[in-house]
């Protein structure tokens, strides 16, 4: 918890309302300066070169003809490149990768860069790109789970989880009487946020400025500072707006390394953006899964055992194995829990978190297992799901901090009419003698809290600013977490400036993993929450302020007054108190982290349940998804319609799972061959409709100091299975790999 | 990209002039930018035709014959309210392609000219004898899985994605060409070329060749009560076909007096099946009527990678939208154009 003021016990005036985004109007008029809309006096372009095969080394490389190019200044490559002091292979920061920054000849994966070219145009640079010529000496790619012999996890680590055993799994399997056995395979997806990855980097001596978007700007920082080896303050780091992230703007790329080396080397400003191909390698993506569930019940439908096994794809060179079976742990009352994970080396590039890592495709496949065993125990979905409803942590018997997971079946189900289903697939048709199915899935997504700092700084006019380094990917941390402040300060939201986005701020720790406006707003409350208390303790000793020898009476701010609690009569400005004391301002900074014993006391996690629609025509393998509501507990919701399209947005990431994205390599070359935003499939408006969001109030004493659960990835949780789900209801077929795609329908 | 000329000329003949080998004309860009970015596309001159003056007209007459002038945008041919009216499938498949801002900037002349959309073709690093004759074809035995069913050689087995020239082909258009020597028509189902051992000549275009127009023939008009475009695909909306199918009847009473059946996405070229449009003319429409006319268009097929699924599948779209256009062209453009869902939508995004 933050280290300083006591927990208010009710919604502030700013927090709870459905603000619209402070950003906005600078982002639909284009005034808002994403890292790539940076031009520098002097800037030069570079664009790398990407290998073509996915395993080997670069035999040759014939740069002539791209240094004779006019506009080419230089062309970088592994035998010319500048000294890098850091190891590219080291990791600086937990949750950095080893990066291939043209440390050596070796190809990892189809992509790599190979070379970097820089020049005065980016057309000049990407026509030199083109002029460099590389010969290979190829081995066979390894791009298939099959491709590949597995391995086991000895020292469970980030990238490395580890298996979880609770109770007796064969025990459990041996008391069932419905069981059902079922693998599931899901294809490797990447990113593709609107953005793609960019950096204008610029050196002044051994200061290093960069423009760059990022999820996480001091980690970011510490990692590149280790690898140019300066003082981590001699890197600036501006990333005020994200196109999206998900997962994949945490940590330096590759790519964006070269830039900077480029620059130093070069002494000039540099930019590298990639292009939308480029986004299919070094910078992460989900990787392949290959899932075994074994779940068995006894005669009244009780899960004896969820055995959950994970096969997953990670780089030849790094690792991090998508831990799929770990969302079996922590849902569903079972007797026995088991999730394992084995690992298959492949000639990718390295995979990474990715909208609800491990979380989604666990989701997915145990959701649908849950709906086989329901079929196979001859019940409702959702009867089976409330009679395995766990009350306490399965495995752990710990407490929830808060689980008001049914209710959101119940107003889940509701909206949806759930009750009107045929227990029976094939059942219902619509109108036009199309199959209709209906199919829902349980969602969940832990609380996490990372470690962040703030600083609120009070004016005599009554205004405030107050900052954090925190990253907005789009969500909508502008608002809402101007809201928290604007709150902790008792001003109205507009008396308030926020500035963020930027690495000499307190550090805003990271946007990801759903926490960042439990943790970045913890600490702005905090920050706030300080001023306040030592505006209390002036005004305490003013002899003409009504607060005067309040003491240790309680004090509230709202409507930039300090008020005594339950007198509302007694009460005094924020501004009269800061000039009787003499103070053009007051300056409090604040932290916010969960202590280590409330993480181990309680289990803390947002749920919901999420019920599909779909419309099938089976004679021609067409799919669309007609409803979908989604109820959500995710303890206090500070700004509803931010909150709401982030679950949307979720939700759609659920459709886009379960029947759009699949990264399709070639066998021979180990190249993806869709790599673009045609043939690589997300949803488009036509496929999304009937998307309904409630939210179902929760307050939770533990989680933070706020009651903040997070929102950004449970959404995707639940859907695709439910999706899956209602594909069954509707054929009476199980489909049991992602995306499901027309062709699977007609092969059935 | 490479660096290229770009001129901007005031006339065809200005146009034809500008022409040297390895030169581009550029309609919307939209396919020909896109290809020059992969490098699979290298013209050292690009020829921008979109100020031509006089190739933006859509004169319908009154015998149901047209001439569509070669710079007419995908989106003011589809909304045009003659078009509509008298070719309803022309204005369905163009509306259940691409995007709106697509449709806003390709041409069509640049439609009909469009190429395939095979991966390995875009891709200027794989072999592909299209691009490069002898060369190789890499999508055989490869990634790509939205290969041609029909009319396949072993030299390449890739398909052409335009949705527009389905209905074309069935309705029995043509192509109005300005060339070095002289003006020629010729009809569109002869326009797009099968490969054999010539894939790199994707079209009967000889060097320098510009496209000024399209022509309906009279009678075209007369298919327009039942006329439907079919097209199966991966989303709901913005995707290339997996399998399409322009259906078109004549109806002389009850009976089917004249039948047109092209398949899209199948082959090189649309696949015009008079076969079928035989066997389904003077008949009565009934369902087993259709599954023989859809056996007969799929007669020949054989699938040129993983994709026998494609052959059920077009024998089935065939069936389908020969039994939509029997239904009858619906009073309104269906919100989702060519869907299986379009029928029960209210108006939105397509
Ligand atoms: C993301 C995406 C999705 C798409 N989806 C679909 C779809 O679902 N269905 C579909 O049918 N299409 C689809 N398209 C393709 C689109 O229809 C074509 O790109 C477009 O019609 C081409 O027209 P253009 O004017 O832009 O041609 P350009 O790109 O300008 O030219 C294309 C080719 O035609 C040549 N050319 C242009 N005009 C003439 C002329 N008058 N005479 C001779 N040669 C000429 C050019 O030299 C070039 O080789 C899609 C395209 C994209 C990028
Ligand atoms: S199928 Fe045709 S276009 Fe595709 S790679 Fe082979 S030759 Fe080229």
């Amino acid at each position: 918890m933050s280290d300083t003021i006591a927990r208010p016990d009710r919604f502030g005036s700013n927090a709870g309302q459905p603000m619209t985004r402070r950003d906005g109007l600078a982002k639909v008029t284009g005034t808002a300066t994403f890292a790539a809309d940076n031009a520098r006096e002097g800037l030069l372009h570079a664009v790398y070169v990407p290998a073509t095969i996915a395993r080997g080394r670069v035999a040759s490389l014939r740069t002539d003809a791209a240094e004779a190019h006019p506009g080419v200044i230089r062309v970088i490559t592994p035998a010319n490149r500048p000294a890098l002091p850091g190891d590219p292979e080291a990791k600086p920061t937990r949750f950095s990768f080893a990066i291939e920054v043209l440390q050596d000849d070796l190809v990892r994966y189809a992509g790599q860069p190979v070379a970097l070219v820089v020049a005065e145009t980016i057309e000049a640079a990407t026509e030199g790109a083109r002029l460099v010529t590389a010969t290979y000496e190829a081995d066979p790619p390894r791009t298939d789970l099959d491709d590949a012999p597995d391995f086991g996890i000895d020292t469970p680590d980030f990238g490395a989880p580890g298996d979880v055993v609770h109770g007796d799994p064969e025990a459990g399997h041996a008391a069932a009487s419905t069981a059902i056995d079922a693998t599931y395979e899901i294809a490797p997806q990447y990113h593709n946020a609107m953005e793609t990855h960019a950096i204008v980097a610029e050196w002044d001596g051994d200061r290093l400025l960069l423009d760059t978007p990022s999820q996480a700007l001091s980690m970011s920082c510490a990692a590149y500072a280790y690898l140019f080896d300066i003082p981590v303050e001699n890197v600036t780091l501006r990333s005020p707006y994200l196109g999206g992230g998900f997962g994949s703007k945490a940590i330096p790329n590759g790519p964006l390394v070269l830039a900077i080396i480029a620059a130093r080397d070069l002494a000039r400003p540099v930019k590298l953006m990639l292009t939308r191909q480029q986004m299919f390698g070094p910078v992460g993506h989900r990787g392949q899964t290959r899932q075994r569930i074994r779940l068995g019940a006894d005669g009244d439908g009780a899960l004896t055992v969820i055995d959950h096994e994970n096969l997953a794809a990670t780089s030849s060179f790094e690792m991090f194995l998508e831990p799929a079976s770990n969302a079996s742990q922590g849902l569903y009352a079972a007797k026995a829990l088991r999730s394992r994970h084995r690992g298959v080396r492949l000639d990718i590039g390295t995979p990474g978190p990715m909208r609800a890592p491990g979380e989604a495709s666990g989701s997915a496949v145990l959701e649908c297992a849950v709906d086989e065993i329901a079929e196979a125990a001859g019940m409702d979905p959702l009867d089976f799901r409330l009679k395995n409803y766990a009350e306490t942590e399965p495995g752990t018997g710990r407490p929830y901090s808060s689980k008001a997971l049914r209710e959101c079946y119940a107003r889940g189900a509701e909206a949806f009419g759930w009750k009107d289903r045929p227990r029976e697939p094939g059942k219902m048709r619509d109108e036009a003698g199309l199959l209709v199915g209906w199919g829902m899935g349980t969602a969940f997504f832990p609380s996490p809290m990372f470690a962040a700092e703030a600083r609120a700084t009070l004016r005599a006019d009554g205004t405030a600013i107050v900052e954090t380094s925190a990253a907005d990917m789009g969500q909508g941390a502008w608002t809402s977490l101007a809201q928290i402040a604007a709150d902790s300060l008792g001003l109205p939201l507009d008396s308030v400036e926020f500035r963020s986005g930027h690495s000499a701020l307190p550090d805003g720790g990271v946007a990801g993993g759903s926490g960042h406006t439990a943790t970045a707003g913890g600490a702005l409350h905090a920050a706030g929450g300080n001023v306040i208390r030592q505006l209390g303790e002036m005004a305490a000793e003013q002899p003409d302020s009504p607060l005067f020898g309040a003491g240790n009476a309680r004090l509230r701010a709202h409507g930039g007054r300090l008020h005594v609690e339950g007198d509302e009569t007694r009460s005094d400005a924020l501004v009269d108190i800061l000039a009787r004391a003499g103070k053009s301002e007051l300056v409090a900074s604040g932290k916010a982290s969960r202590p280590d014993e409330d993480a181990k006391r309680h289990a803390m996690n947002s749920h919901g349940a999420v019920f599909a629609e779909i419309r099938v025509d089976p004679d021609l393998g067409q799919m669309r998804v007609t409803r979908l509501v989604g109820a959500f507990a995710a303890g206090r919701i500070i700004n509803p319609r931010l909150a709401e399209s982030q679950l949307k947005g979720g939700m759609i990431w659920g459709i886009s799972f379960a029947l759009h994205e699949e990264a399709r390599h070639d066998r021979r070359t180990g190249r993806i061959v869709n790599a673009d935003l045609a043939e690589y499939r997300v949803p488009v408006n036509a496929d999304v409709r009937g998307l309904e969001v409630i939210t179902v109030h929760e307050d939770d004493a533990y989680v933070n100091a706020l009651g903040i659960k997070g929102v950004g990835e449970i959404g995707i949780t639940g859907t695709v299975g439910a999706i899956g789900n209602a594909i069954h209801h509707a054929t009476g077929k199980r489909f049991r790999r992602f995306p499901i795609r027309p062709r699977d329908l007609l092969a059935t | 990209m490479r660096p290229f000329d770009f001129v901007r000329p005031n006339s065809v003949a200005e146009a034809l002039a500008a022409w040297e080998p390895g030169a581009a004309y550029l309609g919307g860009g939209t396919n020909l930018v896109d290809l020059m970015k992969t490098g699979a596309l290298r013209p050292g001159r690009v020829i921008d035709i979109t100020r031509l003056p006089d190739l933006s007209a859509i004169e319908v007459a009154a015998d149901g014959s047209a001439r569509i002038g070669a710079l007419v945008r995908n989106a003011d041919l589809a909304r045009a309210a003659e078009i509509l009216r008298a070719y309803p499938m022309v204005a369905e498949a163009l509306l259940s392609g691409a995007s709106g801002q697509l449709r806003n900037a390709a041409t069509l002349g640049g439609n009909l000219v469009q190429h395939t959309r095979c991966a390995y073709f875009m891709d200027a690093h794989a072999a592909c004898n299209r691009r490069d004759p002898g060369a190789g074809c890499d999508a055989r035995g490869g990634a790509a899985d939205n290969m041609a069913i029909l009319g396949h050689s072993p030299a390449c087995i890739a398909t052409n994605p335009s949705d527009l020239c389905v209905p074309l082909v069935a309705l029995d258009a043509s192509v109005e060409i300005a060339g070095p020597d002289g003006g020629r028509e010729m009809p569109l189902a002869a326009f797009h070329m099968l490969p054999g051992d010539t894939p790199s000549e994707a079209t009967a275009l000889r060097p320098g060749e510009l496209i000024v127009a399209l022509h309906m023939p009279p009678g075209a008009a007369d298919f327009a009560h039942h006329a439907r475009y079919l097209k199966v695909r991966e989303r709901t909306s913005y995707a290339f076909a997996l399998v399409s199918a322009a259906a078109a009847f004549r109806m002389e009473g009850a009976r089917i007096g004249a039948a047109r059946l092209t398949l899209g996405s199948v082959a090189a070229k649309p696949w015009r099946i008079e076969e079928a449009e035989d066997l389904l003319a003077g008949q009565m429409p009934d369902d087993a009527l259709f599954a023989r006319a859809a056996d007969a268009a799929t007669a020949g097929a054989a699938p040129s990678n993983d994709n026998a699924w494609k052959i059920e599948l077009a024998r089935r779209t065939a069936i389908r939208a020969l039994k939509m256009a029997a239904s009858g062209t619906p009073d309104r453009m269906p919100a989702l154009p060519a869907s299986p869902f379009g029928a029960l939508e209210a108006p939105a995004h397509v």
